[in-house]
C-alpha cells in the first residue's frame, strides 16, 4: 500500500471521472425532460454530484501524478509515504461523506462547494499533508527547481489558501454584506481553479520534459515567464467572473488588464516542444503525445474564448449564458482532462511492456475529441441563443427560453452521451491496467517484482 | 529585453531570482487581499438582516443555486432571481407562491410560512444590491462597461 498509493489516487480519479461524466449525462436530460429522475434525485442534488466528481478527477489524478513522479521517476525518497496513504484514506472517506451529504440533502449550497461545510476540514487536512510531504521531500534534495516543482508547490499552497477563503462566508462579517460575500466567493473560485491549473500545467510540462528527456525545457526563461504570468493571473485575474456584480470598478480594471495577458506563453511552449520532438519520442509515448497535442488545440480554442470573455463589453452578453459553461467544459475536459489522460498514459507506459505501448487504439481518442467539439459548439450555440433571447425579450418567461432552445439541447445531449462513451473507452482500459498494479498486496509477490522490474527498465531507457 | 518587466527575472542565478519575484508577488497579493476584504461595497444596500441571513441559509441548504442564478452566477435551468422581487410582473407574492409549487424540474419543497418569508427577505436584500441584467450599463469603445449601481 505504502509503495503504490500514488496509483490508487489515479484509480480513484478515473472512477470519479466516469461517475462525473455519467451524472453530467443525467443532468443534461433535465433540459429536455424537466421531470427526468426528479422523484429519485432532483437536479439540485444531481448537479453537485457531477461538478464535485469532476473536480475530484482533476485533483486526485494531478496529486497522484505528483506523488508518482517524485517517488518513481525522480527516485526521490518520499518524506513520509504513510502521510500520503493517510491523505488518500482521508479523501476516500471525504468522498463518501460528500455523497452522503448530497443524497441526504444536507448541503452547504455554495457553487462548486455544495457539500456539508464541515467536510472542508478534512479536505484541507489532506492538502496540508500533501504539502508537508511535497516540500519536505524536495527541500534540500533538489537545487535549482525546474518550473514544474514550483508550479506544484504553488498549486498546493494556494489551494489551501483559496479553499479556506471559499469558506469565509461562515463569518458574519462577510456574509452580512452580500456583494462582499459574492466577491470573495468568486475571487476564491477563480484562484481555486488557477491553483489546480498549476498542478495540471506543471504535470504537462513535466511529462513533456520527460518525453523529450530534456529538463532544460522546464528551466528556460520563457517557461518561467509563463509560470509567473499564470501566477499573476491566479492572484489578480479572477474578476471577469464578476464584471457585472456591483464591485468597485478598480477591481474590474485590474482583472481586465491582467486577463488579456493570459495563456499565450503556454501555447508557445507546447508548440516549440512539439516541433522539436523526434519521431522516436512520438512513437514510444504515442498516447501521452496525442493527448498533449489535443490539449494544445483545446488551449488554442479556449484561449480565443477566454480572451473574448474577458473583454467587459462581450462579457456583458456572454455572462449568465452557456458560453461560460462551454468555457468551463472546454478547459476542464479539453485541456485538463487531456493533460491528465496524457499523465496517466505516461505513467501506464512505465508499467507496461514496451512492445505493447505502440498498440494503443486511435479510435477512442478521436471519438472523445470529436464528441467534445460538438458538445462545446452546442454549448456556445445555446449561449448565443440565450444572449440574443434575453436582450430581445426582456420580460420573457424562462419556460419560453427553454422551449425555443430544444434543438440545441438535443444536440448537446447527444454529444454529451457520445462524450461519456468516449471517456469510458479511454478511462476503462486505464483502470484495467492500473488495478493489478494498485492491488499488488492482494497478488502474489511476483507481480510486484514484475512492476518493479518494468519501472527499472523504463528508468534506464 | 533589457529594461523591461520581463528582464526582471531573467538574471542569473534563476533560482534566487525566482524566489525574489514570488516574494514580491506574494506581498502584493497580501495587500490586495486586505483591500478586497475590507473595502466598502459599491452597493448602497444595508447589511443583511438576521431574517435575510436565515433565508440565505435556506437558499444554500437546498442548493437553489444549482438551478437559479443571482447576478448571472449559478445554474441555468431556472431563471435569474436577482431582481425578481422588484419585477412588477413578479414580486414577493410570486416568489412565496412559487417556492413550494414543485412545478416542472423544481423540487417539491415544503417550506413553512416563516421559511418562505425568510427566502423572500433574502431575495429582497439581493434585489437592493444592484441590477441584473444591468440594462442601464453603458459601453465604451475600448471595450469597457460602466455598470449602473443602485
Amino acid at each position: 500500500m505504502n509503495k503504490n498509493f500514488s496509483l490508487l489516487f489515479l484509480l480513484g480519479g478515473l472512477f470519479m471521472l466516469i461517475i462525473g461524466a455519467f451524472a453530467g449525462v443525467m443532468i443534461s436530460m433535465v433540459y429536455l425532460l424537466p421531470d427526468f429522475f426528479k422523484d429519485y434525485l432532483p437536479f439540485n442534488q444531481l448537479r453537485p454530484i457531477h461538478t464535485t466528481s469532476i473536480i475530484c478527477w482533476i485533483v486526485l489524478t494531478a496529486s497522484g501524478g505528483v506523488y508518482y513522479y517524485l517517488s518513481k521517476v525522480e527516485k526521490l525518497k518520499l518524506y513520509a509515504p504513510k502521510l500520503g496513504v493517510l491523505h488518500l484514506v482521508i479523501y476516500f472517506l471525504v468522498a463518501f461523506g460528500i455523497i452522503a451529504s448530497y443524497l441526504t440533502n444536507q448541503m452547504g449550497g455554495r457553487e462548486y462547494m455544495v457539500f456539508f461545510p464541515l467536510l472542508m476540514v478534512p479536505i484541507l487536512l489532506g492538502w496540508v499533508l500533501f504539502g508537508i510531504n511535497y516540500f519536505r521531500t524536495l527541500w534540500g534534495n533538489v537545487k535549482n527547481w525546474p518550473v514544474y516543482f514550483w508550479m506544484w508547490g504553488i498549486g498546493i499552497v494556494f489551494m489551501i489558501f483559496h479553499l479556506s477563503e471559499a469558506n469565509f462566508w461562515v463569518f458574519d462579517y462577510f456574509r452580512s454584506d452580500y456583494i462582499r460575500d459574492l466577491t470573495v466567493q468568486w475571487k476564491s473560485y477563480g484562484a481555486f481553479v488557477g491553483s489546480w491549473n498549476m498542478l495540471v500545467y506543471g504535470t504537462v510540462i513535466y511529462v513533456m520534459s520527460k518525453i523529450k528527456d530534456d529538463v532544460n525545457l522546464a528551466r528556460g526563461k520563457t517557461t518561467f515567464f509563463f509560470f509567473f504570468l499564470g501566477l499573476t493571473n491566479l492572484m489578480f485575474g479572477w474578476a471577469h467572473h464578476t464584471y457585472i456584480v456591483p464591485t468597485m470598478p478598480w477591481v474590474r480594471y485590474v482583472a481586465y488588464g491582467i486577463s488579456m495577458t493570459e495563456w499565450i506563453i503556454f501555447i508557445r511552449i507546447i508548440y516549440g516542444w512539439s516541433k522539436s520532438l523526434t519521431k522516436k519520442d512520438k512513437r514510444e509515448n504515442s498516447m501521452a503525445y496525442r493527448f498533449i497535442m489535443a490539449s494544445d488545440i483545446w488551449v488554442f480554442l479556449n484561449l480565443v474564448m477566454a480572451l473574448f470573455m474577458s473583454i467587459p463589453v462581450l462579457n456583458y452578453f456572454s455572462h449568465g449564458t452557456h458560453i461560460t459553461v462551454a468555457h468551463s467544459m472546454g478547459t476542464t475536459i479539453g485541456i485538463n482532462t487531456c493533460i491528465l489522460f496524457a499523465s496517466v498514459s505516461f505513467i501506464i507506459s512505465k508499467l507496461t511492456p514496451l512492445e505493447k505501448i505502440k498498440k494503443a487504439k486511435k479510435f477512442p481518442f478521436y471519438f472523445f475529441n470529436a464528441s467534445l467539439l460538438v458538445f462545446w459548439v452546442a454549448l456556445i450555440a445555446m449561449g448565443v441563443h440565450k444572449a440574443i433571447w434575453v436582450n430581445t425579450n426582456p420580460d420573457g418567461l424562462n419556460a419560453d427560453l427553454h422551449a425555443s432552445s430544444g434543438i440545441y439541447y438535443l444536440i448537446f445531449i447527444i454529444a454529451g452521451v457520445a462524450l461519456f462513451l468516449g471517456i469510458c473507452m479511454i478511462a476503462i482500459p486505464m483502470i484495467r491496467t492500473l488495478i493489478p498494479a494498485c492491488t499488488y498486496t492482494l497478488y502474489p509477490k511476483a507481480i510486484q517484482e514484475e512492476i518493479d522490474h518494468l519501472e527499472e527498465v523504463h528508468s534506464e531507457d | 529585453m533589457k529594461g523591461t518587466y520581463l528582464a526582471l527575472f531573467m538574471i542569473d542565478p534563476p533560482s534566487k531570482q525566482n524566489r525574489i519575484v514570488i516574494t514580491v508577488l506574494v506581498i502584493l497579493f497580501a495587500i490586495y487581499n486586505v483591500i478586497i476584504y475590507t473595502q466598502d461595497s459599491a452597493s448602497s444596500a444595508p447589511i443583511m438582516t438576521p431574517s435575510a441571513m436565515a433565508g440565505e441559509k435556506l437558499w444554500q441548504n437546498n442548493n437553489c443555486t444549482s438551478c437559479h442564478q443571482l447576478y448571472g452566477l449559478g445554474g441555468y435551468l431556472g431563471p435569474d432571481l436577482t431582481n425578481v422581487i422588484s419585477n412588477p410582473n413578479k414580486g414577493p407574492g410570486y416568489v412565496a407562491a412559487f417556492v413550494n409549487s414543485g412545478v416542472k424540474s423544481m423540487p417539491k419543497f415544503e417550506f413553512t410560512a416563516n421559511e418562505t418569508d425568510q427566502i423572500v427577505q433574502f431575495l429582497t436584500h439581493v434585489d437592493q444590491t444592484g441590477f441584473y441584467p444591468n440594462k442601464g450599463a453603458t459601453f465604451s469603445n475600448d471595450g469597457w462597461v460602466d455598470i449602473e449601481y443602485k
